[in-house]
């Protein structure tokens, strides 16, 4: 690869309380790049995405998006921490789907997709409409744009909400175990999503699963994380089928027996 | 019946007293409910001391004790109230307090999930507030609200004690006139459940109308 990467991370250190969630975490993400990160439970996958996504802040280390840092900025020629303007700032360039999906309950299908266009872009009431009725049929959900949250199955959920993440237009999105929270036969239909957008956006998607198939059919690289740390990352041909690590191969074996 | 008609028009000056001070109680509480409940949460120290401050003072203490001390404390140090003022003010500081609790609780209430959306979506504070959490408390703020209110409306009968001529005063004038003792019971007896019913049917509409059409149980 010879482009710069998107996301540059380097030393990043997040504890919680004594406990070392992040430890010298280092990771770079191409530009367009679809990077899942699997690992066990507690490893500290959620946490990295938290910290992009500026809704954890970390204790140490540097993140950089397009060359600009995350968490810090230039003041005089100094390096300072990030003020509320600058995270304002870098956060248009990074977009989150949760696991939880975390829809806003009193607004409808096409409320909870154009709400944010609308106020946070400054669309007009129309071009945010127009948005947010394009994303919801391109997800599949054209007829349920009046519909709200609790009269959604789990997985129309979950695809109002990469909707809403899409309405943004961020250059980096992040999944968190976005298939997690849902029935097993609804799975299909928002991973079928994912797989669309992995094949047809030239947006940098980084993916933390625990479907590993899928994860091996969409990644350009896995990353394997564990205690905080990456611990192999490479093709998913060689993470799936040949890893360098014991450990990556004790954790494969676990999740793919069950 | 027509006994009790005839007894009305003697109380309808008190009537309208305790109406004033209830709509005045109402909007005066409504208004430090929400500074006390939202200064709570606030993330700057001085803010959030002085609403503690005021809720657990006002909470802490009966509304006969604030109403002697508004009314008979503060000439003391030179401050005089008209009794119509003390009377709110003090109605609505007192029931301001135990609504900034139910402002807060309801705020708290919502999902974090919600405002790190927001934050994903990258709405300002302000923004989140407004289009996000507002709407959201509001429908959980409003029915303990509405009882609140029925308790307002309850507490104004204190008044009399600051020599306020409410509804409850002027019954008992009546009675000392009149000396017809339970038909004027009950007869206020009427008035102010009527009062209350009439409240709590307001909120429940406000209630109605906010949700319409917004399926709430679950929070995703
Ligand atoms: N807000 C918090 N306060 C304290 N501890 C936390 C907090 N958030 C996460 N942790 C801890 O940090 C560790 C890593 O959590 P994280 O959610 O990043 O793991 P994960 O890799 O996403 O795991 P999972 O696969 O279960 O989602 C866990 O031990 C968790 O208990
Ligand atoms: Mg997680």
């Amino acid at each position: 690869m010879s482009t710069a990467p998107i996301v540059s991370v380097r030393g990043l250190c997040k504890r919680f309380g004594t406990h070392e969630v992040l430890k010298e975490f280092d990771m770079d993400i191409n530009p367009g790049e679809k990077l899942s990160i699997i690992g066990p439970s507690g490893s500290g996958k959620s946490t990295f995405l938290r910290i992009l996504m500026t809704l954890e802040k970390p204790n140490a280390g540097t993140i950089e998006i397009e060359g600009k840092g995350l968490w810090h900025m230039e003041r005089g020629g100094k390096t300072v921490p990030a003020d509320k303007k600058h995270l304002r700032a870098m956060r248009t360039q990074v977009g989150m789907v949760f696991q939880h999906f975390n829809l806003f309950p009193h607004m409808t299908a096409l409320q909870n997709v154009a709400m944010a266009p609308k106020q946070v872009l400054g669309l007009t009431r129309d071009e945010a409409n127009e948005r947010g009725q394009d994303l919801l049929e391109r997800v599949g959900l054209g007829d349920k744009l009046d519909a709200h949250p609790n009269q959604l199955s789990g997985g129309q959920k979950q695809r109002v909400g990469i909707a809403r993440a899409l309405a943004m237009q961020p250059k980096v999105m992040l999944f968190d175990e976005v298939t997690s929270a849902l029935d097993p036969e609804l799975v299909g239909e928002v991973l079928g999503v994912l797989r669309e957008l992995a094949h047809e956006t030239d947006m940098t998607m980084l993916l933390v699963t625990h479907e590993m198939r899928f994860a091996q059919e969409i990644s350009d690289r896995v990353a394997f994380m564990d205690h905080g740390q990456v611990l192999e990352l490479d093709t998913p041909a060689n993470i799936f089928t040949n890893p360098t690590l014991a450990r990556t191969r004790e954790f494969l074996n676990a999740v793919l027996e069950s | 019946m027509s006994a009790l008609l005839d007894l009305i028009p003697s109380l309808l000056g008190g009537l309208w007293v305790t109406v004033q001070l209830t709509l005045g109680g109402a909007l005066l509480a409504c208004i430090l409910a929400w500074l006390g409940g939202l200064g709570k949460r606030s993330g700057f120290w001085p803010v959030r001391w002085v609403a503690i401050a005021y809720i657990e003072v006002f909470r802490g203490t009966s509304a006969l004790v604030q109403l002697f001390w508004f009314f008979y404390g503060l000439p003391l140090f030179g401050i005089h109230l008209a009794p119509m003022w003390a009377g709110i003010l003090v109605l609505g500081l007192n029931i301001g307090a135990y609504g900034a609790e139910i402002v807060r609780g309801g705020i708290q209430s919502i999902d974090k999930g919600q405002s790190e959306a927001c934050t994903a979506l990258n709405l300002t504070p302000f923004q989140q507030f407004r289009f996000v959490l507002l709407p959201q408390a509001l429908v959980r703020i409003l029915p303990p609200a509405g009882n609140l209110l029925i308790e307002l409306l309850k507490t104004t009968a204190l008044v009399s004690l600051i020599t306020l001529s409410d509804l409850t005063f002027k019954g008992m004038i009546l009675r000392a006139e009149t000396l017809r003792t339970a038909e004027i019971f009950a007869l206020l007896l009427l008035i102010y459940f009527g009062l209350a019913q009439l409240l709590a049917f307001l909120v429940r509409r406000i209630e109605l109308r906010l949700k319409r059409g917004w399926h709430m149980e679950g929070t995703s």
